[in-house]
C-alpha cells in the first residue's frame, strides 16, 4: 500500500517536472524541473530496493550534473528568454505525434512481453546494498568498470583541452 | 491496486517520450541537452525496475554504468557548448547549422 | 650432317642479331660479308644433307628440337625430306648469291648493316617456314617472312611511297593470313594436332570431303596473299619500291613461292578435294592472264618483272591446282633462278643508269654492259620458254599436266598457251628496249658494267638457268622421282604417251617463238612504237584494280574509322563516361540536401525511424 501511494505521488512529481522542463521559457526553470524529476526518480529507486543506485543518483545526477548545468546556464545567458516556439507550426504538431507515437509503440511492444511477475513489495527480493552491487561490479564486470575509468579520465582531459582551446596563445590566458 | 512493474515501465516510457519531445521542440542547446539527460534517466529507471523484477543485480550495475557515461558525456558536451558560445555567442542550435551539404 | 640442320635456321638468325647490334661498328662492307657468310654457311651445311637424299643414302626424317605447345603437335621440329631439301637449296643458294650482289649494290647506303640484318632475318624466317614439320611452326615462318618483307620493302622508309608499299604488303598479306588461320583452326578441330605426318596419315579416313574442301580453300586464301594471286596480288607491284636485291630475293625467288610450297606440302588434303583443286587452277590461270596483260604495257623495268612474277606464280599455282605438284615445284625452282637473274640484271642496269628505271630511256646497253647483256639474255630466253633453257621444260610440264586432266581444263590449257605467248612477247619487248637498238639515254648518264660482286651472281644464276631444266626432262623425270617421298599419299598421274609429249612440247615451242619474233620485230625499229591505244592505256593503269579496291574497301573502311574517331569516341564512349559521372554527382547533390545541419531535424528523423522500427518489430512478431 505504501509503495502505491509513494509511487503515484512521486511519479506525478516526475512527470510534472519533465513537462515543465520542456515547456518553461526560462532556462533556469527548466533546470529546476529536471532536478525535481531526478529527485523523484531517486525515490522510486528506493522503492525498487536499489538503495545504492538511489544514493548515486542523488549524488551524481542531482548533485553534480545539475549543478554543472546550472553553472553553464548562468554563463551562457540566463536573462535571455528562450521561446520554445518552433520555426514551423507543423513542428509542434509533428513533435506531439512523434512523442505520442513513441509512447504508444513502446506500450504496444511491451504489452505481450511485459514481464509478468510477482508484485510482492514487502520482502526485498533483491539486495540492493552497496555491498551486493560492489561484489558484482568488481567481480564479473571489472573490465567494463576499468573502461569507464578510462572514459572519465579522457573526458576530463578533453574538457580541459576544450576549455583552454583558443586562437590566442596560452600565455595570454593565464594572465 | 498494487504497484506492478508495468507501472514503472510505463512511467519510464512516458518520461522517455517527453524527453524526445523536448529534443525536437526546443531550440536552446542546453535544454536539448537536459532532455537527453531525461531520456537517460528514463532508461535507468527501466533497468532498475526490471532488475527488481527478475531478482538480478545486473540491472543496477548497468544503471551505474549508464550514469557514469552520462556524467562524462555531460562534462564534455557542456564544455563544447561553452566553447561554441564563446565564438558564436549564441546557444541556438538552429543557428549552428554549419555542417550542411 | 642432318643433325646439324637446325643451324640452317639458327645461323641467319645469329647473323641478323649480329648485324643489328654490331653492324654499325663493322661498317660496310664488312657487315655485308658477315651476312653473306652466315647464309653461305647455312647453304654449305644443307648441301651434304641434300646430297644424301639425292644419292639415296639418306632418307626423310624429322628432327625434334624442342616443344613449343605441348600436346597439340606444335613442336619446333625440322622435317627434312626432298621437298624441304629442294626449297632449302633454292633459298640459301640464291639467297647467298643475292647477298653477294647486295654488297656491291647497296654500297653507299647509310643503313647498310641494317639491310643485311633484315636479309638474314628473312632467310631465317623462310627456313623456319620451309623446314617446319607442323602447321603451327610453318605459320610462325609465314608470319616472320611477312614481317621481313615489310621491313625490306620499306627499307627506304623516308620515301612516303616506300613506307606505304610496305604497309600495303603487310596488310594485304594479313588478309590472306586470316584464311590460313581459319584453316588452321579447322585442322585442329578435325585432327587435334598440327603435325604434318599425323594429319596426312589420318586425313583420308578421318575427315570428309567437305571439311577437306573447306580447309584447302582457306589455305589457298592464305596462298593468294603470300603468292600474289587474284585478288590479293596488288601488293607485289608496289613492293618494287624496295631495293632491287629485295625484289629479287623475296618477290621473285622465295617468299612469294611460300604459298605454292604450302599447297604442295598439303598435297594430301588437296587431293581429297577436287573442287579446291579446280578453284586453285582457275585462279592461277586467271592471275597469269591478267598479270601478263598488264605486264605488256609497263614502262618501268621493275614493274614488268613484278607483273611477270605474278604471272609465273599463276603458272605454279595452276600446276599444283591440277595435281602436278612436282611440276609446280619444278617451275618454282627454275623460275627462282631466272627471275632472280632478271631482277639482279635489272638492278645492274638501274645501278649503271644512275637509278633510271624507265625503259624508254634505255636502249643499246649491250655494248656498255656485256655480262649483264648475256646473262639477262639467257634469262629472257628461259622465261619465254625457249628450248633448251630451263623455263621451257618446267612451263611445258605444267601445260602438259593441265592438258592431261582434260575436260574443262582444256580451256585452262589454251589460256596457259596464250599467256606463254604474251610472256614471250613482253619479255622480248623488255630485252629489246633495254639492250638493243640505239641509245636513248641522256648524255650525262654513263652506263658501264657493274662491279664483280654484282656480276658474279649473274653468271652463276645464268649457268643454272641454262642447266636446271635438265633435271626433269620428260625422258628422265629425275626430279619427279626425287620428290616422290614427299608426295607419298598423292596418286600419280598416268604418264602421257611419248608422241603426245613431243607434240605438246612442239606447240609450246612454237608459241614461244611466235611471241619472241613478234616482240623483236615490233621493238627493233629506230623509233619506239607508240603505245597509246585504249587497251594499252588500260593495261598501263593495271586495269584500275587498285583504284577499285580503294573505292569499295578502303574508302568505307576509312569512313568507318573516321566515324569511330569523331563520333563514337567523343560522343558515345566519352559521353557515357561523363553521363555516369554526372549522374553520380547529381545523386550526390540530391542526397546532400538531406544534410541541413539542423540538429533537430536529425533528431526528428531518428525518432520517427525509431517509432517505425518498434512498430515493425511488433508486426513481425515481437522481436524482443
Amino acid at each position: 500500500m505504501a509503495e502505491t501511494i509513494i509511487f503515484i505521488l512521486f511519479a506525478a512529481v516526475a512527470l510534472v517536472g519533465a513537462v515543465s522542463m520542456i515547456t518553461a521559457s526560462n532556462t533556469v526553470y527548466s533546470a529546476m524541473g529536471l532536478l525535481a524529476t531526478m529527485f523523484s526518480i531517486a525515490i522510486l529507486y528506493v522503492v525498487l530496493d536499489a538503495h545504492f543506485v538511489a544514493a548515486v543518483q542523488v549524488i551524481v545526477y542531482a548533485g553534480a550534473v545539475m549543478t554543472l548545468f546550472l553553472f553553464v546556464i548562468m554563463m551562457v545567458g540566463v536573462d535571455k528568454p528562450d521561446a520554445y516556439g518552433a520555426q514551423l507550426p507543423i513542428q509542434r504538431f509533428m513533435t506531439a505525434v512523434v512523442a505520442l507515437g513513441l509512447f504508444g509503440a513502446i506500450a504496444l511492444a511491451g504489452r505481450a512481453v511485459w514481464i509478468t511477475g510477482s508484485d510482492a513489495f514487502g520482502t526485498p527480493a533483491l539486495n540492493g546494498t552497496a555491498e551486493a552491487v560492489a561484489d558484482e561490479l568488481f567481480g564479473t564486470w571489472m573490465v567494463p568498470f576499468l573502461s569507464t575509468v578510462m572514459l572519465l579520465t579522457i573526458a576530463a582531459v578533453g574538457t580541459i583541452a576544450l576549455a583552454y582551446f583558443r586562437d590566442t596563445p596560452l600565455e595570454e590566458v593565464s594572465e | 491496486m498494487t504497484v506492478t512493474v508495468t507501472w514503472f515501465l510505463l512511467l519510464a516510457a512516458a518520461l522517455f517520450s517527453i524527453g524526445v519531445a523536448g529534443v525536437l521542440i526546443r531550440r536552446n542547446a542546453l535544454v536539448m541537452f537536459m532532455s537527453i539527460e531525461l531520456m537517460l534517466n528514463a532508461v535507468n529507471l527501466t533497468f532498475v525496475a526490471v532488475s527488481h523484477e527478475l531478482g538480478l543485480i545486473e540491472g543496477q550495475v548497468a544503471a551505474l554504468f549508464v550514469m557514469v557515461v552520462a556524467a562524462a558525456e555531460v562534462t564534455v558536451g557542456l564544455a563544447i557548448i561553452v566553447a561554441v558560445f564563446r565564438t558564436r555567442s549564441t546557444a541556438n542550435v538552429d543557428e549552428l547549422a554549419e555542417m550542411s551539404g | 650432317m642432318t643433325d646439324l640442320l637446325w643451324l640452317v635456321i639458327a645461323l641467319p638468325l645469329v647473323g641478323a642479331f649480329a648485324n643489328i647490334f654490331f653492324g654499325r661498328r663493322l661498317g660496310e662492307p664488312l657487315s655485308g660479308w658477315l651476312g653473306l657468310g652466315f647464309v653461305a654457311l647455312s647453304w654449305a651445311i644443307a648441301v651434304p644433307a641434300t646430297l644424301s637424299l639425292v644419292t639415296g643414302s639418306g632418307h626423310p626424317e624429322t628432327m625434334y628440337l624442342f616443344t613449343w605447345i605441348p600436346g597439340v603437335g606444335a613442336d619446333i621440329a625440322i622435317l627434312w625430306d626432298p621437298l624441304s631439301a629442294v626449297m632449302t637449296m633454292i633459298v640459301t643458294g640464291i639467297g647467298s648469291l643475292i647477298h653477294l650482289y647486295s654488297i656491291g649494290y647497296m654500297h653507299g647506303d647509310e643503313r647498310y648493316p641494317r639491310f643485311f640484318a633484315f636479309m638474314n632475318l628473312f632467310i631465317a624466317s623462310m627456313m623456319i617456314l620451309v623446314l617446319a614439320s607442323n602447321y603451327a611452326m610453318m605459320f610462325i615462318g609465314w608470319e616472320l617472312v611477312g614481317l621481313s618483307s615489310y621491313l625490306l620493302i620499306s627499307f627506304w622508309f623516308t620515301k612516303p611511297s616506300a613506307a606505304a608499299a610496305g604497309k600495303k604488303a603487310f596488310i594485304v598479306n594479313r588478309i590472306g593470313d586470316w584464311g590460313f588461320l581459319v584453316a588452321l583452326m579447322i585442322i585442329f578441330a578435325s585432327f587435334g594436332t598440327f603435325d604434318f605426318h599425323t594429319i596426312f596419315a589420318a586425313a583420308p579416313t578421318l575427315i570428309t570431303v567437305g571439311t577437306a574442301t573447306a580447309i584447302t580453300l582457306l589455305l589457298f586464301v592464305g596462298a593468294t596473299g603470300k603468292s600474289a594471286q587474284i585478288p590479293l596480288y596488288i601488293w607485289l607491284p608496289d613492293a618494287m619500291e624496295g631495293p632491287t636485291p629485295v625484289s629479287a630475293l623475296i618477290h621473285a625467288a622465295t617468299m612469294v613461292t611460300a604459298g605454292v610450297f604450302m599447297i604442295a606440302r598439303s598435297a594430301v588434303l588437296f587431293e581429297m578435294a577436287p573442287v579446291s583443286g579446280a578453284v586453285v587452277a582457275v585462279v592461277g590461270t586467271l592471275t597469269a592472264l591478267v598479270a601478263a596483260l598488264i605486264a605488256v604495257s609497263q614502262t618501268d623495268i621493275k614493274k614488268v618483272l613484278a607483273y611477270s612474277t605474278i604471272s609465273q606464280l599463276g603458272y605454279m599455282v595452276l600446276g599444283v591446282g591440277v595435281g602436278a605438284y612436282t611440276a609446280g615445284v619444278f617451275h618454282l625452282g627454275t623460275h627462282a633462278f631466272f627471275k632472280a637473274l632478271l631482277f639482279l640484271g635489272a638492278g645492274s642496269v638501274i645501278h649503271a643508269m644512275a637509278n633510271e628505271q624507265d625503259m624508254r630511256k634505255m636502249g643499246g646497253l649491250r655494248k656498255k654492259m656485256p655480262i649483264t647483256f648475256v646473262t639477262m639474255g639467257v634469262a629472257w630466253l628461259a622465261i619465254s620458254g625457249m628450248f633448251p633453257f630451263s623455263g621451257f621444260w618446267s612451263k611445258d610440264e605444267i601445260l602438259a599436266a593441265t592438258f592431261n586432266k582434260g575436260g574443262g581444263f582444256l580451256v585452262l590449257y589454251a589460256l596457259g598457251l596464250f599467256v606463254a605467248l604474251l610472256t614471250a612477247f613482253y619479255m622480248t619487248r623488255l630485252f629489246v628496249m633495254t639492250f638493243m637498238g640505239k641509245p636513248r639515254w641522256d648524255d650525262d648518264a654513263q652506263p658501264k658494267e657493274s662491279p664483280f660482286t654484282m656480276t658474279i651472281p649473274l653468271m652463276v644464276l645464268g649457268f643454272f638457268t641454262v642447266t636446271a631444266g635438265f633435271v626433269n626432262t620428260p625422258a628422265r623425270l629425275a626430279f619427279e622421282h626425287f620428290l616422290e617421298p614427299s608426295f607419298e599419299g598423292v596418286a600419280h598421274h598416268s604418264g602421257l604417251s611419248t608422241g603426245l609429249v613431243i607434240a605438246l612440247a612442239a606447240v609450246a615451242l612454237t608459241v614461244a617463238t611466235v611471241g619472241i619474233v613478234w616482240g623483236w620485230t615490233k621493238y627493233s625499229k629506230d623509233e619506239l612504237p607508240a603505245e597509246d591505244s585504249k587497251f594499252w592505256k588500260r593495261s598501263l593503269a593495271a586495269f584500275g584494280v587498285d583504284e577499285f579496291y580503294g573505292r569499295t574497301i578502303v574508302a568505307p573502311g576509312k569512313k568507318a574509322s573516321e566515324w569511330a574517331a569523331d563520333t563514337l569516341d567523343p560522343k558515345v564512349l566519352d559521353g557515357t563516361a561523363h553521363a555516369l559521372g554526372g549522374g553520380v554527382r547529381n545523386i550526390g547533390d540530391a542526397l546532400g540536401k538531406l544534410q541541413t545541419g539542423q540538429v533537430r531535424g536529425y533528431a526528428g528523423g531518428i525518432a520517427i525511424a525509431g517509432v517505425l522500427l518498434i512498430i515493425a518489430f511488433v508486426a513481425i512478431g515481437g522481436g524482443f
